[in-house]
């Protein structure tokens, strides 16, 4: 599949600005940070959510524990011909019970992805509340689901995509918009 | 840089890479038998065919409890099952099944090379679960996986392989499996169960040595394959069990003749007290249990494999900046 870039949306300083700003929204609208827990979802959500643990360690020592979470098995367009999947462990160390979990990932759109990563969450116990944060909201929604923290929103169209390069996955750090062509 | 499996017939054809990839794939499912919930919809609608002509308990039990996991249906053809006491061929078995549109089939049976007959005349993929004396591939990489998770690695380990070798598909598999490692072996048994044949199976790389007494095969093993005597054979010709039990089960005081991080592995079904003792089968080298445990996740690691996987993240080339856009959106 050939693409474009169209535009830079984020840029590495714009990225990490967002990132503290999350992490201080997180804070402010959890009323108490005892039993959270940011949950990535891999690939990129995973550096995002250590991320914002480390920007919240920053506001009064706050120490929130991170886990992993891959979401293949619990995909729904398997059966869809592209690129073999591959299947990672996921790694979420503390229980999930009673958790006030917030999941973490770059781009939200058609919301499948959360779907999936709630069926995983709910396969390892039973959670308080889950909450999402994204770095990208680009609407498009075909399930109910909403983020409760975005870092921005951005109007895209069915041929457009949204890559996140994170620097500890793709060795570079921006956000971009780009476009499929045929 | 994608491995893609239509059948699974046998680990001789199977490359290094292609066999760590497999035990890599088995890690999530490794982590998935400590979850609560322990049901997936991954391969929700699919149906695996299991095709017992040999009698089973574990490896069927472990197959459909793999397939059931994962959201898929099963269909089950035990031996006992009519239709084979009626004289039904074994083509015409499969093709009936295989009319009812399963997504893939296991194979048991008591003919070496049965699944690759099955697999050259249907379009669904065939996972042999043991053909005769040929090959138990998801055998060998459970054992595989059992000693590289207490081990860390597969490479070049002295191996001690105990029993009746000359029918055991299990020994095969593991010989093909850890040969590809650069593992040495040692074989031994009743010298009618150790043909020379055998030491023809090493790949490059590998040894492989048969040798008369116990004291000697177990002198700096690194892991110790205990085999089943298999009682039927024991006419031909004929050898007391209590001489086998004298001269080759493996009880502490041989165990010792090892390492104290010797790995002692076991295909199962044990008979205690013949070919290996209780205290070794209960002591902390035995790894049955986690062969065990780890079977199921090697079990559906390739169910996911061949019937599941085609589609994640499309793999996207970087992004080709053209010229005249980058202008034009500055």
């Amino acid at each position: 599949m050939r693409v474009v870039e169209k535009s830079q949306l984020m840029s590495a300083t714009e990225i990490d600005r967002t990132l503290q700003r999350l992490a201080h929204e997180i804070v402010e609208k959890s009323g108490g940070t005892k039993n959270l827990a940011l949950i990535g979802i891999r690939r990129r959500g995973v550096p995002l959510a250590q991320r914002i643990a480390k920007a919240m360690r920053g506001i009064d020592g706050v120490d929130v524990p991170v886990g992993t979470l891959d979401i293949t098995l619990y995909r729904d367009d398997l059966s869809k011909v592209a690129a073999h999947p591959v299947l990672q462990s996921s790694e979420i160390s503390f229980p999930v019970d009673d958790k006030d979990l917030i999941l973490v990932d770059d781009v939200l759109y058609t919301g499948r992805t959360v779907r999936a990563a709630m069926n995983g969450l709910f396969d390892l116990g039973r959670p308080a509340r889950i909450r999402l944060c994204v770095l990208i909201d680009r609407g498009h929604r075909e399930l109910p689901i909403e983020a409760s923290f975005v870092g921005r929103s951005v109007q895209t169209s069915d041929t457009e995509i949204i890559e996140c390069r994170l620097s500890e996955v793709d060795h570079e750090e921006r956000v971009m918009l780009v476009e499929r062509v045929s | 840089m994608p491995h893609r499996f239509h059948h699974m017939l046998g680990i001789e054809p199977l490359s290094a890479e292609q066999i760590t990839f497999l035990l890599d794939e088995s890690k999530p499912f490794q982590e998935i038998q400590r979850h609560a919930l322990k049901k997936l919809a991954t391969l929700r609608g699919k149906t695996v065919a299991l095709a017992f002509f040999e009698p089973s308990t574990r490896t069927r039990i472990s197959f459909a409890t793999a397939a059931s996991r994962l959201g898929a249906d099963t269909m089950n053809l035990q031996a006992e099952s009519s239709s084979l006491k009626k004289g039904e061929s074994l083509l015409d078995t499969v093709r009936t099944l295989d009319a009812m549109k399963p997504d893939c089939i296991v194979m048991r049976h008591s003919a070496s090379g049965a699944a690759a007959f099955v697999a050259e005349r249907l379009e669904i993929p065939v996972i042999n679960a043991g053909d005769g004396t040929h090959e138990h591939p998801t055998q060998g990489l459970l054992d595989a996986l059992t000693i590289r998770d207490r081990k860390g690695t597969l490479d070049g380990w002295n191996v001690t392989i105990l029993g009746d070798i000359l029918h055991s598909r299990v020994a095969r598999s593991n010989l093909h499996l850890l040969g590809k490692f650069g593992c040495r072996f040692t074989l031994c048994g009743p010298a009618m169960w150790l043909p020379r044949e055998l030491e023809s199976l090493a790949p490059a790389g590998s040894s492989i040595r048969r040798v008369a007494s116990i004291e000697e095969a177990l002198e700096s093993a690194d892991v110790i394959i205990v085999l089943r005597v298999q009682q039927e054979r024991m006419h031909e010709p004929a050898l007391p069990l209590g001489e086998y039990v004298l001269l080759y089960q493996l009880t502490p005081e041989r165990l010792r003749l090892a390492r104290p991080e010797t790995l002692v592995l076991h295909p199962g079904p044990m008979i205690r007290g013949l070919e290996i003792d209780p205290a070794v089968a209960d002591g902390p080298q035995s790894c049955v249990l986690e062969q065990v445990t780890n079977g199921l996740a090697v079990r559906m690691a390739l169910l996911f494999e061949l019937l599941g996987a085609q589609a994640t993240e499309p793999a996207a080339e970087p992004p080709t900046v053209h010229k005249d856009v980058a202008d034009a959106a500055h």
